[in-house]
This record gives structure tokens, sequence and C-alpha cells, in this order.
């Protein structure tokens, strides 16, 4: 079973810091570390190998300093990695991020099972994962918290819900994302850390992938504009209503429609 | 302080150092509480290759010495000095094997045991037979290719959680000295069973139990070195095992030194915090100048061996009984500093106490290290004057 993970490096959130005058993220001197859902992606693929054999590769898209989050990773015992890196990359939203890592599957080709975070830390808007699948036309499981039963042709997974767990079966390959409930990850080895302090990672730039379009990247193919960043004032507004409690509720009954808030 | 490690050395300080963070630190408190064999904590050692330390690559492990298992078992019991004592007591178990196993030996059982898949464990003392070890009454009596074990092993560590036993037993009483054997006994050999398990003060993550030998049969190719040598392999083991009991203490007495000066930053009487009390001051400043100087010592015996000295008994002894001596008044210190709340088991210095004063008891009591330091400065001296 060859699995590839997807792992972003990400600012260590306790430590986020937005501009006021430009509302973006002050990223000089902030310590990067691997996304914390990528991290239960990683581990779940390094029992998937074990039980079964097999390669994980993890793939980032990212600056150079990325390396680092990759050597971690072999740290952990992941075979190869592979930093996609181009400055006709730099300012992708999460569309133009999935195209590109859509662009690296077809060049791995080889592979029976992707895994991503959930989300990640800073971004947030946990996209990539199923943009990603919807590019590469692959069925996809969110959330998964537990991988009930994966052989080299299908998966069962539990995918995590608010109010439980639904049971789902997937043929392969396919991607699914992962929550932190789904395994403890493991610390890196004394030996895979040696390894890793002299690993290389692949390098690939968008002429490595044939068939790449350029206008699908970059701040120009993104679809995402940003207008204007901000940190919101937090404004606490509240109101005393008067009266018994049927004519409190009344009134608050009326306020609530007049707010159109259902 | 700038001890030269090699980056590899920072290597393991850093990877202990998180796996007792992050593993051990959570369930200490628990683990110490309901007496239970930290058989997780094992298995993270393992998959971080940290129980092969100090085996040689050939035999599956990273190739290193006293010096390396010393830096592990330091930054682990800074978190706990009863769990990080899995792996130093299998180092105790398994000193006899590679100083003194062959070749076949060395093969069979060092690969598993740098795997983590199997510890080990080390078989000297008897009810009556502690300090004065020649007084043991364990027997092993030749019968064709193989021996026959009796008697019975009192308070041994990894007693019943480890698969290698290194047993020393009398095969000619009549020989003195030269009357004891070392064999290495599986668990599982028939006749070879355990006494129950102590309930002790401190350590209490540790198994202490009874080996119990009744017509065991152990095949004469499991006997380490040769027949007659059963004291100087036991000897030989200690020399080298004590900088790891040190290192034990040296772990317990940082850890402690840590919480003291951590709470007296927190706690306010008298209106200021108690860290701006000169008397406290003075208290924290003796103990880390002890715990400083107790790390040079075992780093200098630890390196001393790995060196391949002749003679290291000497050093090897004072790095066990300084180290061992500070962890308790670091200890017992720590407490002090943290006064009412120090003495209560929501804060961890009462068990790091507790802990402590075993290091001034097994592997030789801090009587018997005086007792063997002086015997060498006399040896010394008398040759000198030659
Ligand atoms: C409004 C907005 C504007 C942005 N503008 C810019 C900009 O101008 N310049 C800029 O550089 N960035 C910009 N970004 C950030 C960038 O688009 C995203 O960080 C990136 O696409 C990943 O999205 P995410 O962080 O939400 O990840 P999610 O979708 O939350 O991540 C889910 C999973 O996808 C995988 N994944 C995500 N990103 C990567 C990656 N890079 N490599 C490999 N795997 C990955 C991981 O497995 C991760 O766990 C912007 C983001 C937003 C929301
Ligand atoms: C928790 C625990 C774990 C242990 N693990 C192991 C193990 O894995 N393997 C193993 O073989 N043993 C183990 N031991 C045994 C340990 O090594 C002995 O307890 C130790 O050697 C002391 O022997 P004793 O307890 O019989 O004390 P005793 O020898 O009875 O000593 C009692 C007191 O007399 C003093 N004394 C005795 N003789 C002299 C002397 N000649 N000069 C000065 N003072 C003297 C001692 O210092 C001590 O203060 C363990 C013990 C404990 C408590």
């Amino acid at each position: 079973m060859n699995i590839v993970v997807f792992i972003k490096q990400v600012v260590a959130t306790t430590n986020v810091k937005l501009d006021p005058e430009t509302g973006t993220m002050i990223r000089d001197g902030v310590e990067c570390i691997l996304n914390p859902f990528d991290e239960y992606a990683v581990e779940e693929a390094l029992r998937i190998k074990e039980k079964m054999g097999g390669k994980v590769t993890v793939v980032t898209m990212g600056p150079p300093q990325a390396k680092e989050i990759i050597r971690k990773t072999i740290g952990m015992g992941v075979d190869e990695g592979i930093l996609i890196s181009d400055r006709a990359l730099a300012g992708s939203d999460t569309w133009a991020t999935a195209y590109t890592l859509s662009q690296v599957l077809k060049k791995i080709g080889d592979y029976q099972l992707v895994i991503t975070g959930k989300q990640a830390v800073d971004g947030d808007t946990a996209q990539v994962g199923p943009e990603v699948a919807a590019c590469e036309g692959l069925p996809m499981i969110a959330w998964v918290r537990k991988i009930e039963e994966i052989s080299e042709t299908s998966i069962r997974a539990e995918r995590l819900m608010e109010d439980g767990y639904d049971v789902l079966e997937s043929p392969l390959p396919a991607l699914i994302s992962v929550v932190k409930e789904i395994n403890e990850p493991r610390l890196e080895s004394l030996r895979g850390k040696m390894k890793a302090k002299k690993y290389e990672p692949k390098v690939w730039g968008v002429a490595d992938m044939p068939g790449f379009d350029v206008a699908q990247v970059g701040l120009k193919g993104s679809p995402t504009k940003v207008f204007k960043t901000f940190t919101p004032k937090r404004q606490y507004k509240g109101e005393m209503i008067a009266g018994d409690a049927a004519q409190a509720a009344a009134t608050l009954v009326g306020k609530i429609k007049e707010m159109n808030i259902v | 302080m700038n001890y030269f490690l090699t980056e590899e050395q920072q290597m393991i300080v850093d990877t202990a150092r998180e796996l007792a963070l992050t593993k051990i630190k959570p369930i200490r408190e628990k683990y110490d509480e309901e007496g239970i064999f930290p058989w997780d904590i094992v298995k993270e050692m393992s998959g971080a290759d940290m129980m092969g330390l100090y085996i040689p690559e050939e035999y599956g492990g990273l190739g290193g010495g006293v010096f390396e298992l010393c830096l592990a078992v330091e930054e682990l019991s800074k978190i706990c000095g009863g769990i990080s004592l899995a792996m130093a007591a299998t180092a105790l178990g398994t000193f006899p094997i590679l100083l003194f196993g062959s070749e076949e030996q060395k093969k069979q059982y060092l690969p598993d045991i740098a795997a983590g898949k199997k510890l080990a464990a080390f078989g000297l003392t008897e009810a009556n037979a502690g300090s004065d070890v020649g007084n043991m009454t364990t027997t092993a009596v030749r019968a064709g290719d193989e021996y026959v074990l009796n008697g019975t092993k009192q308070w041994i560590t990894n007693g019943g959680e480890a698969e290698t036993y290194t047993i020393i037993a009398m095969t000619n009483k009549a020989k003195g000295t030269r009357g004891a054997t070392a064999f290495i006994v599986e668990k599982g050999t028939p006749g070879f069973e355990f006494g129950k398990k102590e309930n002790k003060m401190g350590i209490r993550a540790s198994a202490t139990r009874e080996l119990i030998f009744t017509n065991c049969r152990v095949p004469a190719k499991n006997i380490l070195s040769k027949e007659g040598m059963g004291f100087i392999v036991a000897v030989n083991t200690l020399n080298n095992s004590r900088p790891g009991v040190a290192a034990q203490a040296l772990g317990i007495a940082a850890g402690a030194l840590d919480e003291a000066v951590n709470y007296s930053r927190q706690r306010v009487q008298f209106d200021q915090p108690i860290s701006s009390i000169q008397a406290v001051q003075h208290m924290l400043a003796n103990m880390a100048t002890e715990v400083e100087a107790s790390r040079a010592l075992i780093y200098a015996a630890a390196r001393t061996i790995d060196a391949g000295e002749k003679s290291f008994a000497k050093i090897s002894a004072m790095s066990k009984l300084f180290a061992s001596e500070v962890a308790m008044r670091v200890t017992t210190d720590a407490v002090q500093v943290m006064g009412g709340y120090g003495y209560m088991k929501e804060y961890p210095v009462e068990k790091m106490m507790r802990d402590a004063k075993i290091t001034q008891i097994y592997e030789g009591t801090s009587q018997i290290q005086r007792n063997e330091i002086a015997l060498q400065l006399i040896k010394e001296a008398a040759k000198a004057a030659k």
C-alpha cells in the first residue's frame, strides 16, 4: 500500500500576531511547526504501512524552510518527502493549493491512499483535502476517527460527527482527512532523527509536473480575493429586559424575530 | 554548563526529555500510587530506540556506552526515578552479557534487549546476602551438561517483568570467592518462579520481586565466562552500572531542584515571593551547586569507563556515593522549600524524596561504596610506595 500524506507547515498557534497596518500575519521570527492534525495523518499512514507494507510519502507545498517539517516526519519513519516550492505558487489560495497538490498526485501516480489533516490550524479552512479529492475525482471520507478495516482495494472508516459517527466504506484509491481522536502520534526515534538530519527531500517546481497550468495558481490564479484582513473588535452590548417571566419572554421572542435570527 | 556533548548525545537528551515530559509526566503519580509497571512507557522507549543505547550496533543497539545510558537515565529520572529504572535495571542485567558473554550468547540475547522486546534483570542479593554477597546460599550443581539451581534471590528489580536474568549462584562453596558462577536464565525455564511483589517506599512503578529456583535446570552453555567467575562477573557488572544509578539519583535531584525553584517564584509569604528570602535562596544555591557537582562527577566516571580505562572501580563508586547522597539532601530540601505543599501528594517532590532513598541502598549501600573507595585508595598508595 503506497500512501501519500499532505502536510503543512503552520505557525505555532499561541504565537500568532497580526500586523495592525497590513492585517497580515507576522511570520518573522515566529516558530513554525508541523500542522498538528497532519501529525495524526502521518502516524496513521505509518501504522497502515506497518501492517500492510508499502511506502509512505509526505508532500508539502511551501517555502524552502518547510523542509524542516518533512525532516520531522522522516524522523517518525516516513520513507520519502517532497517539497513543492516555486515562485509561481506564491499567494496561492486553497483552490490553487489543491490544484497543485492534485498535479503532484498525478505525477506520483502509484498510490492507494491519500491522507490529510482535518484542517490547518492557521488557515483553518479545511478545504484543501476535499478540493484535492474533487480535482482528482477521488472518493473522500472526511474527519476519520478510526479506520475499521483496510485492504489494497477498499477502506471502511468511522467519520466523526457532532452527534456520534458514521461508518463509510469506499473503494481505493481514496482520500481521507483525519481528526485527533484517531491515534496518538509517536515520538521521533533516535535512528529516525539521525537519518532525518542528513535527509534532503526532493524539491519539485511547477516545471517538474507535466501539464501543469500555471494560470491556475499564484495570486493571479486564485479565485479568493482578500479585500481586508482585520482583527474583529469584540463588542459586548447587552440589554436588560424588565417585567415578570412571561412578559419578558414575550418581549425577547419579539426582539429575536425583529433581528431575523430565527 | 557545557559538557561538550556530541550531536548524537544531545539528540539522546532531547528525545529522553520529550518522552519524559509527554509520556511519563502525565502518568507518574498514578503509577507510583498504584505500583503499575510501566510497560506502555517501555514501548515508547523502544520505539524511540532508547533501550539499546549502550549496546553495540552489531547486536542491534545504538553503539553508545555508559555515558549515553547515563544521559538518558538522568533525563527520564528528572520526571520519574521509578519508571526510568525499567531501563536502568535492564542495563544492570545486560552488562554481564556485554562484558562476559561469548559471541554466541551476545548474538542470542542482545538484539531483543536492544530492540526493547525483552527486559533484563540481575539476581545477586538474597535474604541473608545483601552487602555480604559471599554469604549467598543459592546453589548450582552440575548434572551432565546442565546445572541444577536451587535457592531464592530477593528484591530483584524487573523481577517477573524481565525475560532475561543473570543469576549468581554458588557452584563450590569451599572455593570462597572463586566458588560462584554467573548464569543466564530465561523466564519460563521450568523450576524458575517469582515470589511476591514488594510494597515499597519509593520507585513504586518499578517491580521488585523474589526469584525462586527449585531444581531449575539450566544448560551449561548459559554460563557467563567460566565456572568460578561469578563474583568477578558481579563486581565488574556493578563497577560498570553504578554510574547509571548515580544518573538516576542525579535526575531525581535535578527534577526536585526545578520544582523547588519554580515554586519559590510563585509562593508569596510576607508580601513577597519566597524566592526573595535569602534563607530560601541559600538553600536553592546549595542544592544547585551539589546537583552540578554530582553531574560533573558522573559524566567524568562514565567517560572514563567508555574511554577504556582499566581501573575505574573508585570513580564509579564515588559517583554513586556522591550523587545518591546529594539526591537525598536535595529532595529533602526541595520539600523544605515548598513547606506543607511539598509534603502533599499533589506536588511531585514528596515522591522524589521517597524515590531518592533507594539510590543510597541498592547496588551497594553508601557505606559499601566508601569501603570500596577506601580500599582502592589504600591499594593505590601501596602500589605507589613499592
Ligand atoms: C482568505 C485567505 C487568503 C489567503 N491568502 C493567501 C495569500 O495571499 N498568500 C498565501 O501564501 N496564502 C494565503 N492563504 C493561505 C493559503 O491559501 C492556505 O493556507 C492554504 O491553501 C491551505 O489552506 P488551509 O490553511 O486552510 O488548510 P486546510 O484546508 O485547513 O488544510 C487541510 C489539510 O490540507 C493539507 N494541506 C493544506 N495546505 C497544504 C500545503 N500547503 N501543502 C500540503 N498540504 C496542505 C494538510 O493535510 C491539511 O491538514 C490564504 C488563505 C485564506 C483563507
Ligand atoms: C528496591 C530494591 C531493589 C533492588 N534491586 C536489586 C536487584 O535488581 N538485584 C540485586 O541483586 N539486588 C537488588 N537489591 C538489593 C540491594 O542491592 C541490597 O538491598 C543492598 O545491597 C543492601 O543489602 P541489604 O539490604 O541486605 O542491607 P545489609 O547488607 O543488611 O545492610 C544493612 C546496613 O548495614 C550496613 N553495612 C553492612 N555491611 C557493612 C559493612 N561491611 N561496612 C559498613 N556498613 C555495612 C549497610 O550499609 C546498611 O546500612 C534491591 C534492593 C531494593 C531495596
